[in-house]
């Protein structure tokens, strides 16, 4: 582990992208910010601009106006950065994996580290998967 | 020559969830013009639902949007019912409107938070999510799960609310409903707000109708519609109830609807609680004959409609769907010209746009060259109540 994975898995600054999703994801998301799961006790907060941030969050089923764009988004990203698919449609499409306007599963346009599966993941869910996902920075060599 | 600067607000936005964009023309602090582009969230629903069967169409449409999600399929079903003539067991109807209910309470909830926000009253933002938890722990004890329910099915309901259940829910929204009036209180009666959102964006009655406008943006109009009442369905015509209107046409009406609504919505929760009847929750229809059939249903947004076409075989040959946001988002343009920028955003909410169910498109102009980015008309729009406060004497 770098000294810069050290500092970043402390605090981590989460970007949200939603490229195509049905919005629950993104509801469940700004909850867990919120009083009741409060992510921020955490460390974890959701920037504005994805140039301040560690994580990319990506929901929905990578619609093909947004497939560019997530390119985009990940290449404008600070290094070391990482990505989280969020939810069914971000892992594998979900309900929405023969649509005609549905482009390259997430994993396969950036590189993921992790998935939080669900339809809509649960809010325990993804604070289990923010500690996997700074468990996963941290043990980095 | 007065300059006119474009704004881009969208696609991605750091606090509305959904990717969407608009482009508004300004010149100095006045919007002149704006634009708006659909399809970043288009998901071919309709021809997916089509490759469907019919029991699975109902979860594709549940997934159209994650706040409407028993909205659509309530739709849904209903349209399937109307095509083959099914008929559905009472307590199945009376189940169908507690769900549409609590959804209808998150919904509004939500958006008060969200329009807090807008407000630079983030208190209220944080407050709004907090008092919505009950409704979602209500939602995961009755069906399972806190968002997408899969409660609806042709012919009936899937799962049934037990005996057992029902203290629970009169507890919680019981603990809802104090919430509420705090909110209530703390919003309603506060002169900041007052001042700044009376007289914003109003949409006269005349308008409303022209461009059709539906749910709680044609009621803040003045406009006396409401599917529930003047097409019922489900158990909607056993209740007593009354449709909330105001006649302003302003942010704060909108505001004072859905406030309002939220107390309606507990109200017949209870006594639709109440009166439910013992029996079946499903009537088990084995097959779709040939035909057409529409179905509505009173979203939290508006009316909501589906059209559906069979041809005997197992899967829909046509699935229309019009969300409620399509018909209320023309309101905006109307209702945001002449208006300052930083009033643009809360007169965006005020509306509760759906993108999700609206599906939206986007091609960005690259020769603009003055570009705000949403935090700025948010840090605007946060400055102006400010700015009100301290010339109101408030801290």
């Amino acid at each position: 582990m770098g000294f810069k994975e050290k500092v970043l898995s402390k605090s981590i600054y989460a970007f949200h992208l939603s490229s195509g999703s049905c919005n629950n994801c993104d509801i469940e998301f700004l909850d867990t910010l919120t009083p009741r799961y409060d992510l921020e006790r955490f460390g974890i907060i959701m920037v504005g601009s994805v140039k301040h941030a560690d994580v990319l969050i990506c929901t929905g089923s990578t619609n093909r106006l947004c497939v560019p764009r997530i390119k985009k988004l990940y290449e404008m990203m600070p290094k070391p950065g990482f990505v989280v698919a969020w939810g069914a449609c971000g892992s594998s499409r979900g309900v929405f994996k023969d649509s005609y306007n549905t482009g390259a599963p997430l994993d396969e346009i950036v590189p993921v580290d992790v998935y939080i599966p669900g339809c809509p993941p649960k809010p325990e869910a993804i604070i289990a998967g923010m500690k996997k996902l700074v468990d996963k920075i941290t043990v980095k060599k | 020559m007065s300059h006119k600067a474009h704004i881009p607000i969208g696609p991605y936005h750091p606090l509305q969830e959904e990717p969407e964009f608009y482009k508004l023309v300004v010149e100095g602090e006045k919007v002149v013009d704006v634009d708006v582009r659909i399809g970043w969230n288009h998901r071919g629903i309709e021809k997916l639902s089509e490759a469907k069967t019919f029991d699975q169409s109902i979860f594709i449409v549940e997934r159209i949007c994650g706040i409407c999600s028993s909205s659509h399929p309530i739709t849904c079903v209903q349209a399937l019912e109307d095509l083959g003539g099914i008929k559905v067991p009472d307590r199945a109807l009376y189940i169908r409107s507690i769900v549409q209910e609590l959804e209808r309470l998150h919904s509004h909830m939500l958006w008060a938070g969200l329009a807090g926000h807008f407000l630079g009253y983030n208190t209220v933002f944080m407050w709004g999510w907090k008092y919505r938890e009950p409704i979602c722990d209500i939602m995961e004890t009755v069906t399972g799960n806190r968002q997408n329910y899969a409660m609806l099915k042709v012919g009936g309901v899937r799962r049934d609310i037990e005996k057992e259940h029902v203290p629970y829910i009169l507890t919680r929204l019981d603990e809802f409903t104090r919430h509420l009036d705090m909110l209530r209180g703390a919003v309603l009666d506060d002169p900041v707000l007052h001042a700044r959102l009376k007289g914003v964006g109003v949409l006269t009655k005349e308008r409303a109708i022209d461009y059709a406008a539906l749910g709680p943006t044609a009621r803040a109009s003045g406009v006396d519609i409401d599917v529930r009442r003047d097409h019922p369905y489900a158990a909607y015509d056993r209740v007593k109830w009354k449709v909330i209107t105001q006649p302003e046409g302003d942010v704060f009406a909108k505001m004072v609807v859905r406030i309002m609504e939220m107390y309606e919505s507990v109200s017949i929760i209870r006594q639709c609680l109440d009166k439910m009847p013992a029996g079946p929750i499903d009537s088990n229809p084995k097959d779709i004959p040939p035909g057409e059939g529409i179905g509505q249903a009173e979203a939290p947004r508006g009316e909501c409609f589906h059209y559906i076409k069979s041809d005997g075989s197992n899967s829909p040959v046509r699935h229309k769907v019009r969300a409620p946001t399509y018909m209320n988002f023309p309101t905006f343009r109307e209702t945001v010209i002449g208006q300052t920028v930083s009033d643009a955003t809360i007169i965006l909410a005020a509306i509760d746009p759906c993108y999700c169910c609206t599906e939206r498109m986007l091609i960005v102009d690259k020769d603009d060259k003055d570009l705000f980015d949403i935090q700025e008309l948010i840090r605007l729009s946060q400055e102006k109540t400010l700015k009100l406060k301290e010339k109101m004497g408030f801290k």
